[in-house]
């Protein structure tokens, strides 16, 4: 169990490093997706399997793809060479002292735990729509706005096209 | 049997890759990952607090699991709507590039 965890942060953390530092963007977003990937199997050995199928197929069926149709409407593929910023060192210095704050106070914070529990589908789906019923009516709303927005937002002008 | 500290190692590290592309990045579309790194970052401490603990305050068990279903639903929300923005802002402006869409700058 510790050697896939290794195994499976590794990829999550490359795949991570792989979007921020390579050059081409479609590349970019495989490497999106190789640590999307590589995190639903860090749900399963957490014995979340409804949190990992989800994972998969939100962000590796809608998610990167949206992403990808986005690249090739913009034609990023064209110019793959917007550099990074001027400050990209500043940058690296603040994410660094973020992830050692981070890493030193979850460390020093951390108390013995009981260990992963299964989480069943049907404790998930008693607890999404009972406790969590009306926020979870928000959230469907709240897809609806995206829609809706994401619509009126990305359709042409009709004076532009006629 | 793995220790929690271990997954919230792991997501410090992945929101840190996260916020360095935030800052660091260029590209509209390219920033836009590097926030879903960090909103997946977020959801693997919801899971591993939430399977290692019976509860916490006012939570109860699986109630990260719950919040990481909304958080992933949030970030398809989100997605969908950046990429409308993106889209009408390479149609009036013909570039993605952040740095070069100044208009609300003072």
């Amino acid at each position: 169990m510790t050697g896939l965890f290794i195994v499976l942060s590794a990829v999550s953390i490359l795949g991570g490093v792989g979007v921020v530092a390579t050059r081409n963007i479609v590349h970019a977003a495989l490497f999106l997706l190789l640590s999307l990937m590589a995190i639903a199997g860090i749900y399963l050995i957490l014995f979340t399997e409804f949190l990992a199928l989800v994972q998969i197929l939100i962000y590796g069926g809608a998610i990167v793809i949206v992403l990808l149709f986005a690249i090739m409407m913009t034609r990023g593929s064209d110019y793959p060479r917007i550099s990074d910023n001027r400050q990209w060192p500043l940058a690296l210095i603040a994410s660094i002292a973020l992830a050692v704050v981070l890493s030193v106070s979850f460390w020093t914070t951390s108390d013995t735990v009981v260990g992963p529990q299964h989480a069943k589908f049907s404790d998930i789906g008693n607890s999404l729509f009972t406790r969590w019923a009306i926020p979870f009516e928000i959230a469907s709303l709240i897809l609806l706005v995206a829609l809706i927005g994401a619509i009126v937002i990305a359709r042409s002008n009709s004076e532009d096209n006629n | 049997m793995m220790p929690l500290v271990y997954f919230q190692i792991l997501s410090a590290l992945l929101f840190a890759i996260g916020a360095y592309g935030v800052l660091a990045r260029r590209s509209a579309i390219l920033i836009l990952m590097s926030i879903e790194l960090m909103l997946n970052a977020a959801n693997i401490n919801l899971i591993a607090v939430a399977a290692h603990k019976e509860g916490l305050g006012s939570f109860i068990h699986f109630d990260g699991h719950i919040l990481a279903i909304f958080i992933i639903t949030i970030a398809a929300a989100e997605v969908g709507l950046a990429m409308a923005i993106i889209l009408r802002m390479f149609r009036n402006r013909g570039t993605v590039d952040v740095s070069e869409i100044s208009i609300m700058k003072w």
